[in-house]
């Protein structure tokens, strides 16, 4: 199978690992990976703080360079989101038929990472092996966008050597949201104060996600608070092995 | 509070913007352990009966049907209203805004010679701010809802639209009641303070013959106004005074009186996760020898009518005033209501008040979100908040990008670059390469930047950032690509 990796853009830029571990994962799993050197972004943060026709030129790029790609994975839950709630909504006011018409053939193959192992190679245990104490934070995109519901935990349930400690709360939000969190920094933080109560409370070494964005706000506070765990993308955990550990993991 | 912490403003033409607003509230950590406190007694007992609900999803979607299609025929629905009510011997008013509700209200009750005035819970009062008015008009207005009597007492302001004093606790009731009703020695016993209300009211209901109501419904298809309640003042202002006045939002017509079957079962256990409140009042016009014998409603448009010519707005006006977005929403759990500005706090509010507002204030408020969207999954109407929230910040880039001061305002400067950034691959390379170099400066040995200038110093204020990598992914799989063998490093 050829799949198409869009990394995302900050993904690209402030956590590579995570793309690499996609890419061992995935190889691993026989999945033959391309990578469109061309992509940038989804459009996202223009389209949440109100830069329509700015995300309108991104979405319409990413239509044309994946248009011809058999299937497309992304481990980022919120900008599958923003692919899947927001681009038909842009196409309909900015776009032109033809432009409607190429989305709604490439939507179909369009997955995020989770999706893509569960629902479309039907595999959960991937082989992995983490014999370390984590946490799942069920990102909001994840849960009310794209309805993820156990596609996670089936993955994780066949991690070898992972004690999962369950989070409180589990559906309420980090207080990220993109721009959100420097035009509204100060309620921000004190969603992240709250969230980090919970994730702190678990024990956990590690807390894990679909969505770096999450981790990165989580991963912030948890340095600035010398929490004393980290963060890391559940593709770093699925494709870690006995021989080959995830990057940085001891 | 009435201790003077802080004075709400709930005017959106005179409440500062929602990031300016909250700063008070965020250093109120009484207000905030109250608001999070009565949030998550009231979302378990929600929780615990949507579940046992099995046919909660076909609810829902039968709620959103209903208001939906009275929505898309609301001309028609209200006009059989008015018909059915004048029929029944009531009085209809329509009031193309807030200054002709108030006027008409006001007259209403110089005609009755009403000095004074009992009122129903009513949101809609408060969004024409009625009693103000009515006060510096020389009627005394007094709230019968025992929430909006600690408010009215405490001189404070609604800070949900189910409970509006749930950012005050008991201790603070008994303080405000003893130095009000002069009991100086009233305990917190919540029995003590309901009794101390409870004489109270009393002389009120009594003593005074001319009433206010807001309206839960008005049914198309007989005329009638339904008012849901918990505590039975409401059915004593419907049983004792002569004159009722209601005021109503014209979105709140139902077409048939069917449709209450569906819309009580939700709004219930949306609103305080009951089966069914306490008490559900019906009025049809007037009935000889029981109840008020004269009856006016006041059909509110005040925007309203704009909202529905729009066709991503229009879902707003299918709200029931359930409060369940607020109860869900992150960002109300950790401000409170007060912190919008607006009668209509929370998620609802976030779209609805900028919108009565005709986008003329109030812009911060469709950005107080995360966008995280519990209060769409909650909503027994499904509207669809973040995406009216979306819609709405659209309407505010655009109004503000035309101002010359945004030129250099970081984060428009900020996305028109990003947009040019992201509109070419070699330019989002090129950035990566000088973005690492100029980051570099503030990234520290452990390869973490711990304080940033500008906008980024809104996101170090609390949260360190890691410093960016040496290799980007692309140019780590194009290093890759380049090796003869094709395997990594």
């Amino acid at each position: 199978m050829r799949v198409s990796l869009f990394i995302t853009c900050y993904n690209d830029t402030l956590f590579p690992e995570t793309g690499r571990a996609v890419v061992k994962l995935l190889e691993r799993l026989g999945v033959e990976l391309e990578f469109h050197p061309r992509q940038t972004c989804c459009g996202q943060m223009h389209a949440n703080t109100g830069f329509r026709a700015e995300a309108f030129s991104q979405a319409k790029r990413f239509v044309r360079l994946y248009q011809d790609t058999e299937t497309v994975v992304i481990p980022s839950s919120s900008c599958v989101a923003m692919i899947r709630d927001q681009y038909p909504g842009l196409f309909a006011e900015l776009g032109n038929e033809e432009l409607r018409k190429q989305f709604a053939a490439l939507l179909p193959r369009v997955f995020e990472l989770s999706e893509f192992l569960v629902d479309r190679l039907k595999v959960e245990d991937v082989g992995a092996y983490f014999p370390h104490r984590v946490t799942y934070h069920a990102s909001c995109h994840g849960v009310r966008a794209l309805h993820l519901g156990d596609r996670p935990w089936k993955l994780m349930n066949k991690v070898r050597g992972m004690e999962q400690v369950p989070l409180a709360n589990l559906d309420r939000c980090c207080g990220f949201g993109g721009t959100f969190s420097v035009k509204n920094a100060e309620v921000s933080s004190a969603m992240l104060a709250v969230k980090l109560q919970d994730i702190v409370a678990t024990g956990a070494e590690f807390c894990t996600a679909l969505d770096n964005s999450c981790l990165m706000h989580l991963g912030g506070a948890m340095h600035r608070q010398y929490a004393g765990m980290k963060t890391i993308h559940l593709a770093e955990i699925l494709a870690s092995t006995e021989t080959s550990p995830a990057e940085g993991v001891a | 509070m009435s201790q003077g912490v802080y004075h709400p403003v709930l005017d959106p033409a005179k409440a500062r913007p929602f990031p300016e607003a909250v700063l008070p509230v965020l250093r109120n950590p009484q207000l905030r352990k109250n608001v999070a406190h009565a949030i998550d007694v009231i979302q378990a007992k929600r929780g615990k009966l949507v579940v046992e609900k099995t046919d909660w999803q076909a609810l829902r979607t039968a709620g959103a049907a209903i208001r939906t299609h009275a929505l898309e025929n609301l001309g028609a629905y209200l006009t059989q209203f008015e018909e059915r009510c004048t029929a029944a011997g009531g009085v209809v008013h329509w009031a193309a805004d807030a200054a002709e509700a108030r006027q008409i209200i006001l007259n209403l009750l110089r005609e009755e010679n009403a000095s004074e005035v009992i009122k129903i819970k009513t949101m809609t009062s408060a969004e024409i701010q009625l009693n103000p008015f009515l006060e510096a008009a020389g009627v005394r207005t007094y709230e019968t809802d025992l929430a909006e009597i600690i408010l009215q007492l405490g001189e404070d302001e609604p800070s949900h639209i189910v409970v509006p004093a749930l950012h005050v606790n008991r201790a603070q009731v008994r303080e405000i009641f003893a130095r009000r009703m002069g009991l100086k020695d009233l305990s917190d016993d919540p029995r003590e303070l309901t009794n101390a209300a409870r004489n109270y009211l009393r002389r009120k209901f009594l003593d005074i013959p001319t009433a206010i109501s807001g309206a839960n419904f008005l049914v198309a298809e007989t005329g009638s106004v339904v008012v849901v309640e918990s505590e039975g003042n409401g059915r004593m202002c419907l049983t004792l005074p002569r004159t009722m006045i209601t005021l109503a939002g014209i979105e709140k017509v139902l077409p048939r009186f069917q449709d209450l079957e569906v819309m009580l079962q939700v709004l219930a256990r949306s609103a305080t996760g009951e089966r069914m409140n306490p008490y559900t009042s019906i009025w049809t016009g007037v009935t000889p020898g029981d109840g008020p014998q004269k009856f006016h409603v006041v059909l509110l448009d005040n925007g309203r009518s704009s909202i529905l010519a729009k066709k991503t707005e229009r879902q707003t006006l299918k709200c029931i005033r359930c409060a369940a977005c607020m109860n869900a929403c992150p960002v109300y759990r950790q401000t409170g209501g007060h912190a919008y500005g607006s009668v209509y706090p929370g998620p609802i509010g976030a779209i609805l008040t900028p919108q009565l507002m005709q986008m003329h204030h109030a812009q911060t408020l469709p950005f107080a979100s995360s966008l995280c969207g519990a209060c769409y999954e909650v909503c027994p109407v499904k509207i669809n908040i973040p995406e009216v929230l979306l819609e709405l910040r659209s309407q505010v880039v655009n109004q503000e990008r035309r101002e010359a001061g945004r030129l250099f305002d970081p984060m428009y400067l900020g996305l028109r670059i990003a947009n040019l950034i992201f509109s070419r691959a070699w330019i989002f390379h090129t950035a990566q390469f000088f973005g690492r170099i100029g980051l570099g400066v503030f990234t520290r040995k452990d390869g973490w930047i711990h304080s940033l200038p500008s906008v980024g110093g809104k996101w170090t204020q609390t949260r360190d950032l890691r410093g960016l990598p040496k290799q980007t992914f692309h140019g780590w799989w194009a290093a890759r690509a380049a090796k003869p063998s094709g395997e990594a490093k």
